[in-house]
């Protein structure tokens, strides 16, 4: 409870504070529905209206991701320490500005309240899913996922991004990514070992079972 | 201070237990507070395996174990009572205790009751585990302001998680990654200033630029504190150079170090220089503190730590609140 007014309060004040923000808030909210017009394309496109991505193609969901940690992705993307082909020339298209207006118009969205599920996945993938995210595999010194991303995998300040809510397609993707070494802007290699030590099947069961979740805990 | 003297405290802070040991320690012993030796080399055979929990007995033993495991893992929220700090007995024993090189409890368990320098005599595990909570969790400060008391529920619980941890392994052994893995002082000592260069690198984004850690608002620890009201205090095992030296180079930073590999991600000198560095903060005092830093640095510390030095303009022992 206490943390649930503590948010309302923030979020008010936030509110408050709106109208000094408004001209970035247009901005990112521009480039996010039409793009810059110097070769940035809509994020809308791919990303959704909503930021909530999509899962089948392996877009993220953005919407509701900390700030900095969305404009550092893609300062990533344009100095390669995230290779990606897809979103280098749209990074490389946006000024310092631009990415910030952006990664704050997509960083003060609200979550899709549902989770992005895992439909191909059974049950059992999602249990051994959780029980690497909650307590590691520490046969091969893989700490429990939550030790970082939080309880629930909800995230810790801008370092440690949310995996709840997040597409599976996605977290799998970025563990092959640091297995194979196309991304390397994790800071001080926080996330590269561990993502070396687990097994295809082990990446695809921690990622169902993120997906499962959603981004935010459901008011029961 | 005399043997004579040593003697009485201990007989006074330790009651009657003392007299059931046998025998008491050279005073020059328990000064030096000798270290543990160190745990045999693993084997072809690998560690110790705990049970899965899986196969955990839905019975009274079943349902023990598992609240031992909880109040482990999340000291705070099953045994706050207890906990005058921010810590979790997981911060210093990773994976819930099942880690390898990361003192893990099956590793305790078949080696009690057992005989410690640190109070000169025989410990029980359900003693040891109230130490835990005297020193490491920092239970003068808790809202009991005392550890568990003895054969309490939630001592019963945590030693029925080791006792069921440590099935299958040899009583009275010394099993292969036991305790923390000892890592040798280097040739030139360390540097505290050195240590705080490779905390600000390798330790900040998660513990914090002040030691302080990370705590949901409503007071769940996410990463633990270091120093200051929240940490471990001066009585603490882990305020030895030598002790959070041997943590810290396998396993920290938590992900990059690999204990069960017994693979360091620091060298042996940024682990004594970072270890240094965090321990020369202030922090809760030690509960055998008698009102004089410099007498209690005689008594009990006469170690490898930094208790009644002067750091950065600051002697240290002067204890936080």
């Amino acid at each position: 409870m206490a943390s649930i007014s503590a948010g309302r309060v923030l979020a008010g004040l936030g509110l408050l504070a709106l109208p000094l923000c408004a001209p970035a808030a247009d901005l990112g909210a521009t480039i996010a529905k039409q793009g810059n017009g110097e070769g940035a394309t809509a994020c809308a496109t791919c990303h959704g209206a909503d930021g909530s991505g999509q899962g089948a193609a392996g877009f993220p969901r953005l919407a509701g991701l900390p700030q900095a940690y969305l404009a550092k992705q893609l300062r990533s993307f344009g100095d390669g320490s995230r290779a990606n082909a897809t979103m280098k020339p749209i990074a490389n298209a946006l000024s310092a500005k631009e990415i910030k207006a952006v990664a704050a118009y997509y960083g003060g969205m609200e979550p899709p309240a549902k989770a992005p599920g895992a439909a191909g996945a059974s049950a059992e993938r999602k249990a051994a899913g959780e029980a690497i995210a909650k307590r590691g595999l520490w046969a091969k010194d893989v700490p429990a996922c939550t030790k970082c991303h939080g309880p629930d995998g909800r995230g810790v300040g801008d370092n440690f991004p949310p995996l709840a809510g997040q597409h599976a397609s996605y977290i799998r993707n970025q563990i092959d990514a640091w297995q194979s070494d196309k991304r390397s802007n994790d800071p001080n290699q926080l996330m590269s070992g561990v993502a070396q030590r687990l097994s295809s099947d082990e990446a695809a069961a921690v990622a169902a079972y993120f997906a499962s979740l959603p981004a935010e805990p459901t008011d029961q | 201070m005399s043997m004579t003297s040593a003697f009485h405290r201990t007989l006074a802070g330790l009651g009657g237990l003392l007299l059931a040991a046998g025998g008491v320690q050279a005073a020059d012993d328990l000064k030096a507070q000798k270290e543990l030796a160190p745990s045999p080399e693993v084997g072809s055979t690998g560690y110790h395996q705990p049970p899965a929990l899986s196969d955990l007995p839905d019975d009274q033993f079943g349902e023990a174990v598992r609240r031992g495991r909880k109040a482990f893992i999340q000291t705070q929220k099953y045994a706050g009572k207890y906990v005058g700090n921010g810590q979790n007995c997981s911060n210093c024993h990773l994976g819930g205790g099942t880690v390898p090189n990361s003192a893990p409890l099956w590793g305790a368990w078949p080696v009690y009751p057992k005989y410690r320098g640190k109070n000169d005599h025989v410990n029980t595990m359900d003693e040891r585990i109230r130490g835990c909570f005297t020193y490491s969790m920092d239970a003068q400060d808790s809202a009991a302001g005392h550890p568990p008391p003895p054969d309490s529920q939630v001592l019963k619980d945590m030693q029925a998680y080791m006792f069921w941890m440590a099935r299958g392994a040899a009583v009275g052994k010394s099993l292969p990654g036991r305790g923390y893995k000892a890592v040798s002082k280097p040739e030139d000592g360390y540097s505290v200033a050195r240590g705080d260069k490779v905390y600000q690198d390798q330790c900040a984004i998660c513990h914090g630029d002040d030691g302080q850690g990370r705590f949901a608002d409503d007071g769940t620890q996410i990463f633990p504190a270091l120093w200051g009201p929240r940490a471990y205090n001066w009585g603490a095992g882990m305020h030895r150079v030598n002790t959070a030296a041997a943590f810290i180079k396998y396993n920290m930073p938590l992900g990059k170090a690999q204990p069960a590999a017994a693979k360091g991600a620091l060298t042996d000198q940024q682990a004594w220089d970072v270890a240094a560095f965090i321990n020369s903060h202030e922090r809760p005092q030690d509960p055998r503190f008698d009102g004089s830093i410099a007498e209690t640095a005689d008594k009990w510390h006469q170690h490898e730590c930094l208790y009644d030095s002067k750091v950065r303009g600051h002697k240290l022992g002067q204890g936080v609140n």
